[in-house]
């Protein structure tokens, strides 16, 4: 069984749909054990940094999740909060990686909204993918580029499109809204 | 490199696909699901629904069909119409809209923008405008176009942006339905004083109007609806050529 991170973000449902077009059955559930026992979890997110954690920790699920032992997969603001710290809402996130994420400097349209390819990818979630790939992104913030960095974007400034730390995956950009590409990268994620 | 967009719009009536000239004359165009799937096979880079006869009594009905779109398809997209309140937010995002659009509502009572952009995030708020230019001076209209505001464009989509808005769909009146191209003037305008993306809409009618929005504006994106619902560019083609003119496009 396929657990699906349920939080105060938004459009979740649309990740659980994208595994069902997969043919992947999945649960939303904040019910530590069901993370604990699935297969394999998905920390999705459309949202705000601060308010997000404050309700994973009032679930206690922010314990939970930095202790899985199955591929975990965060996405968008999930990667974000995988993080150390975010400059959004001065928030102290969850720290598997010790990465700082932060506010697009204004020198171009905020948020980083549309398809963009990455300038590199690497590891097993880009099996099968090109480089040239257009991606979904939708992020006001980034991840800085680390030595966790699977893939790269440059929009203002290079950042992690990507990222990985033994069992827990990230991807800045929406699988569950990037076509054929994003479709072949959950794929890849659910099969390892 | 970051792509513009090309956004295929569908507007809703009654649970069906339709598209009106200056905002009225419908015309039935179909299945909104079945059409959906049609242009995401295309390529469209992101759809907008706009429920262009929204009331609270089929607020019920509207929220049914996006869940039927979110299910089906595997790129963005946006829903409008009627929007009043967070509340209305919460249903169309929870049955799986990834953005909304809010029109009258914004204009009529500012604070929404920002209580939507707290709960859902600013990038699920997009604050749509539509004006039209009446003695040199480009004028917001509310109310499906029906009603004259006070407010300068420029000046709306500015206080939009500093609310909580991510992106502004502008539509020109002038220029909707009539397939002469889309107004570079005022998206040009709004693109160059604002830092949100603006997607361009009203009055695409040939392939070398979107060339000529991308050149001409720092627009993010250009939508368009009847001549993609009746067959007159397919969104194939009209990406094909925008790549062989040089724009970035997926």
């Amino acid at each position: 069984m396929i657990a699906i991170v349920k939080y105060n973000a938004g459009n979740i449902k649309s990740v659980q749909n994208a595994l069902d077009r997969l043919g992947y059955k999945s649960i939303i559930t904040d019910n530590p054990s069901d993370l604990i026992n699935a297969d394999k979890v998905i920390f999705p997110g459309v949202g705000e940094a601060s308010s997000a954690m404050r309700y994973l920790r009032e679930k206690g699920l922010d314990k939970i999740i930095t202790t899985l032992r199955q591929p975990v997969l965060g996405i968008c603001l999930g990667l974000q909060l995988m993080c150390r710290y975010s400059e959004e809402g001065d928030t102290d996130c969850l720290g598997v990686y010790d990465v700082n994420v932060r506010l697009f400097p204004p020198v171009d349209k905020i948020p980083h909204m549309g398809w963009h390819n990455c300038m590199t990818i690497k590891g097993d979630l880009f099996n099968g993918v090109k480089v040239e790939n257009d991606l979904y992104f939708v992020h006001s913030y980034y991840a800085e580029i680390s030595s966790f960095t699977t893939a790269t974007c440059d929009y203002i400034v290079p950042f992690s499109a990507a990222m990985q730390k033994d069992n827990f995956y990230a991807t800045q950009f929406h699988p569950e809204k990037s076509a054929e590409p994003g479709e072949k990268i959950l794929k890849n994620f659910l099969e390892l | 490199m970051l792509k513009k967009r090309i956004i295929a719009c569908l507007d809703i009536k009654d649970g069906r696909t339709v598209k009106g000239v200056n905002f009225v004359n419908l015309v039935d165009a179909g299945d909104p699901v079945e059409l959906a799937k049609i242009y995401v096979k295309q390529g469209a880079d992101e759809l907008v629904f706009l429920d262009i006869t929204a009331t609270i009594e089929n607020r019920k009905a509207l929220a049914g069909l996006v869940e039927r779109i979110a299910a089906e398809i595997n790129i963005p997209f946006t829903v409008g119409g009627g929007i009043e309140t967070a509340a209305d937010v919460a249903i169309l995002i929870k049955a799986g809209a990834d953005k909304v659009t809010i029109n009258s509502s914004a204009v009529r009572r500012p604070e929404l923008i920002s209580e939507v952009a707290r709960q859902f995030g600013s990038q699920c708020v997009v604050i749509a405008i539509d004006t039209k230019l009446i003695d040199n001076e480009w004028i917001v209209f509310v109310d499906g176009g029906r009603t004259r505001t006070e407010l300068k464009t420029v000046n709306w989509a500015n206080k939009a942006e500093n609310l909580g808005a991510g992106e502004i769909l502008l539509t020109s009146m002038n220029n909707d339905g009539t397939k002469t191209g889309f107004s570079i003037d005022i998206t040009g305008a709004v693109s160059s004083n604002v830092n949100i993306p603006v997607i361009a809409s009203g009055g695409a009618g040939t392939k070398e109007d979107f060339r000529d929005i991308f050149f001409n504006t720092s627009c993010s994106g250009a939508l368009a609806a009847s001549i993609f619902h009746f067959g007159e560019i397919d969104i194939r083609d009209l990406k094909k050529y925008l790549k062989s003119e040089g724009i970035a496009i997926r």
